[in-house]
């Protein structure tokens, strides 16, 4: 088998000039022992192993997928697949752990059973505390890795059928703040930009996204750039000294390295400069912004020397960062984690579109924005509304948008609850912990890892109190906390669409049969429906659909109208060479690069999806004063002051600890775990010091040592590296299952045990990179 | 300007008695996160109310002797409630104070117009906001807070 891939993570270059298509390269990769003669079929679909959404083919052999191959004619990847999508796609699917069956606690054990009985069970404890206690009692914790049609029906039960504000997604943790940022700008979710922008820029801005690690090929189509003609200037924002920060310096732009914690000191100070140097559209601002006085005056005082002060930051580095965009005729931004889940992450992602906003940077080729993703199907959770938000990107505060809903469900309007905004995720584990909720769904998420500060989620999830249901492809560290396990379809096993961060729609079509009696995600939540016999005014099946394409169609009338309108794609249509970009409606058959090159924005009171929010203390704007702003289309310039994070270090705890990724793992593992060449190139977990906090501890690279915060504390071995001085990284992939059976750390290398229970104001996403923590050396 | 001076004193005691109140509802309810790190920050605010009216005080004079408004100084939230219900009651018992300091910057700023005060028109102009803020963080807590509180809460 080769594996050329992890070492040669990005693959060939093929360097292109600036404005010009670029170059496909086919990756492939068959199961040892396959080649291409021998396999039987070759099933659509798309990369799930992270947000950049690479078109595929599935390889089938024998009833069994064996490989994958990029999509030389799709517009996301050109034909290229990472590491992760070439190694992780398909061997999970025949691992022999899989559930097969599912399971219900006996005796305090989970046993095998039959569905009947497991769904018998949930339902009899879902019915008693409906007619109990009501609809408050249930909680929904799903994933950004179902597919649409599964958010969408789970949507329909949780809001039309139990009538519970309490649904969220992991997409919590990843994506919420892209969300949020482009509410709070735009007046509703809506990638701005598109991949092709790349081809087109002459300035690219990394915001806390090391793309060249979170999406490989992505990060291809950028190195494509920078090596050939007329290639742009990189900007990196990140505290580490990563791939894409040596980039930046390689092609003359700039590295800006802030203390963990203080990225909006270093916005206000970049979106200050473009105000001090006329970097600014005037006709522009004028005629498409509101809230230019206010920025400035937040601003005003972050010269580059403040940033300097504030964040560490070279005053002249602040100042040749802004130059570098104030002068680029196609600069285009890209913004994740480092941003979307450290303090103030909402305010400082929104500072990224203000930047664009000022200089007229938007909806033109090169000029834009791509707020990225997590997870791959994270979109299409914002889009459905199984996590916080509301169908088809509609407003909780808008009575005629949750008429429509009810309408198109033909339910009563009082079922859908929109008296409050939704319920977070960290909001819900407090309502069980408390004991108000008292069933918690929880769908192919692993918060027992995943979630900050894990120790109490696992607790939350033992206790007896509550009644947790996991359904899942294996049993994770999670679903051995469960007291119903069901079986789930994984992707190959079953048929949806998703969405990708620059709205490519792709159709991912069922290629192999899912393993024993595991079923998919759709069919569980349709026979859950069908059991509890939810109905609607006339007294007919809420839940109407049984296949994928009925739920599709069903989902593509209620986005008629608003800014994610799927209403011009078909099935047919995504059998095509290659993923489509929403809107797709009758003006736009074919889709639409770049959303905005009017300069119109969602933004009106009767059209947005919510009023906005005071970007330090979250509290709601109300429609009146909404209203009163008469935004009618003009994009929101928003700003807020530098404030310092929640947890300073002290003598105790004198560092920064911040989590984060590795190349060649996903999420908790559940699916690279399982791929020997992803599992070999990283299989335990480590953190990451700078030599001088090294040195001072007595640290030398590969030592063991004890990580702790006023949390929790992990046990791993340390390496030398690329953080700066005074900050400590450590990966979040790993918990206690251990695919190769040889970590020694095993029982003490979660990452989250450290994490605070914390987070964002307005996205109300937890903050994960801001916790004091301390060092020790414990062994060679 | 006896009584001007009565209501410039208010507007300090009350911001006192607000940022009191905000810090004890923050360590009372440390294990909600939002609340706890929120109501730290809002007390801030209610500090940095005192510090900007601090010249101002010095030039009228506090005066805390006249018996009238007394009757307004609100009492402070000595000790929190528990629960999601006793949560609840404290964010609303935070709503009436400040409710009170934003009247009082509200007939402050009334004041200063008449007098010409421009320094104290500023001040009591740049609180009001933030008090409004503070109030509309107060209001949307309350409302994530009550249907579960009310309903379900054990
Ligand atoms: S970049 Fe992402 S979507 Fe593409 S192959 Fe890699 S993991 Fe899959």
């Amino acid at each position: 088998m080769t594996t050329e891939r992890i070492d040669d993570v990005w693959g060939a270059r093929t360097p292109h000039p600036r404005a010009t298509a670029w170059p496909t390269r086919v990756d492939l990769h068959l199961e040892d022992g396959v080649s291409e003669a021998d396999v039987d079929r070759w099933v659509q679909s798309a990369c799930l192993l992270c947000s950049n959404g690479c078109g595929c083919d599935i390889a089938v052999k024998d009833g069994r997928m064996v490989g994958v191959r990029g999509r030389e004619t799709d517009r996301v990847n050109h034909g290229r697949l990472g590491p992760k999508g070439l190694y992780g796609s398909t061997p999970w699917a025949s691992s022999p752990d899989r559930l097969t069956r599912p399971l219900v606690r006996e005796g305090g054990r989970l046993v095998e059973t039959d569905w009947d009985t497991a769904m018998g069970r949930i339902v009899e404890r879902s019915r008693q505390l409906l007619d109990e206690e009501g609809p408050l009692t249930h909680g929904f914790y799903t994933s950004g890795q179902l597919f649409l049609e599964e958010y969408y029906v789970q949507a329909v039960v949780g809001k039309a059928g139990i009538g519970t504000p309490h649904m969220d997604g992991n997409t919590r943790l990843c994506t919420a703040t892209s969300a949020a940022a482009f509410k709070e700008s735009f007046g509703a979710d809506g990638q701005p930009g598109s991949y092709e922008d790349i081809e087109h820029c002459d300035a690219l801005f990394l915001y806390g996204h090391n793309m060249a690690e979170t999406q490989t090929v992505l990060w291809s189509r950028v190195l494509d750039r920078t090596h050939g003609d007329d290639p742009p200037r990189v900007v990196c924002v990140d505290p580490r000294r990563t791939t894409v920060a040596a980039e930046a310096e390689r092609t003359g732009g700039v590295h800006l390295r802030p203390r963990v914690g203080t990225n909006q000191a270093l916005m206000n100070a970049l979106t200050r400069e473009l105000m001090e140097n006329g970097w600014v559209d005037e006709a522009y601002v004028a005629t498409h912004t509101i809230g230019f006085d206010d920025l400035r005056s937040v601003v005003a005082p972050y010269t580059p020397e403040e940033a300097e002060r504030v964040c560490g930051v070279p005053a002249d580095d602040v100042r040749r960062a802004a130059r570098i965009f104030g002068e680029a005729e196609a600069p285009l931004s890209t913004v994740l984690q480092g941003f979307y889940q450290s303090h103030q992450a909402t305010a400082a992602s929104v500072a990224v579109h203000n930047l664009h906003l000022l200089r007229g940077m938007i909806g033109r080729p090169g000029a834009g924005v791509l707020q990225m993703n997590g997870q791959p199907t994270a979109q299409n959770n914002r889009e459905c509304g199984a996590d916080g938000d509301l169908t088809g990107f509609r407003n909780w505060d808008n009575p005629e948008h949750v008429r429509q809903l009810a309408d198109q469900w033909n339910v009563d309007p009082m079922t859908i609850p929109h008296w409050a905004p939704p319920t977070h995720v960290m909001q819900m584990f407090s309502y069980a912990e408390a004991g108000s909720i008292e069933l918690l769904w929880i769908s192919a998420t692993n918060p027992a890892v995943s979630m900050p500060e894990s120790a109490r989620i696992r607790r939350i999830l033992s206790k007896p109190e509550v009644f947790v249901i996991v359904q899942d492809l294996f049993l994770t560290e999670t679903a051995e906390l469960a007291d119903v396990v069901l079986p789930a379809a994984g992707w190959g096993e079953k048929t949806g669409c998703f969405t990708n961060v620059d709205r490519t729609v792709h159709l991912s079509e069922q290629a192999v049969d899912p393993p024993g009696e595991a079923r998919s995600d759709l069919d569980i939540f349709v026979a859950y429906a069908d059991a509890m016999g939810f109905v609607d005014r006339d007294g007919a099946p809420l839940v109407k659909w049984r296949t994928p394409e009925q739920v599709f169609e069903a989902w593509k009338e209620s986005t008629r109208g608003r800014p994610v309108d799927y209403t011009g794609l078909t099935y047919a249509k995504l059998r095509g060479p290659s993923g489509i970009q929403w809107p797709v409606n009758e003006e736009h058959p074919d889709g639409t690069a770049r959303l905005y090159a009017d300069g119109v924005f969602p933004s009106d009171t009767d059209v947005c999806e919510t009023y906005g929010h005071d970007l330090v203390t979250g509290a709601t704007v109300t429609e009146q004063e909404h209203r009163a702003l008469a935004p009618g289309g003009r994009a929101f310039l928003k700003g807020a002051p530098y404030l310092p994070p929640h947890e300073e270090p002290d003598d105790a705890y004198p560092l920064r600890y911040t989590t984060g990724r590795s190349v060649y793992q996903f999420h908790t593992r559940t699916k690279t775990g399982r791929s020997r060449p992803l599992d070999d190139a990283a299989p335990d977990a480590w953190v990451e010091l700078a030599a001088a906090d090294a040195e001072a501890r007595g640290i030398a690279d590969g030592d063991r040592v004890r990580v702790e915060s006023p949390r929790g504390a992990i046990e791993v071995r340390a390496r030398i590296g690329r953080v700066m001085e005074g900050a400590v990284f450590a990966p979040f992939h790993y918990g206690h299952w251990d695919p190769a059976g040889t970590a020694e750390d095993a029982d003490a290398r979660q990452a989250n045990e450290l994490t605070m229970t914390v987070w964002d104001p307005v996205s109300k996403q937890p903050v994960f990179k801001t916790a004091a923590c301390q060092v020790t050396r414990i062994g060679g | 300007m006896p009584h001007l001076s009565t209501y410039v004193g208010l507007a300090d005691h009350s911001e006192k008695t607000l940022a009191d109140s905000f810090r004890a509802v923050a360590d009372g309810h440390a294990h909600v996160s939002d609340v706890h790190f929120t109501c730290l920050t809002l007390a801030g605010w209610s500090d940095d109310h005192r510090h900007r009216l601090a010249s101002v005080v010095e030039r009228y004079g506090e005066d805390t002797d006249i018996d009238e408004p007394e009757r307004l100084h609100a009492a402070g939230l000595a000790e929190v409630r528990e629960g999601e219900v006793g949560l609840l009651r404290d964010l609303q018992d935070l709503h009436v104070l400040a409710s009170l300091v934003q009247t009082t910057w509200t007939v402050v700023a009334q004041g200063a117009q008449g007098l010409r005060d421009t320094e104290l028109l500023e001040v009591a102009h740049h609180c009001n906001a933030e008090t409004s803020r503070q109030l509309s963080w107060l209001n949307t807590r309350m409302k994530v807070a009550a249907p579960q509180a009310l309903i379900v809460s054990p």
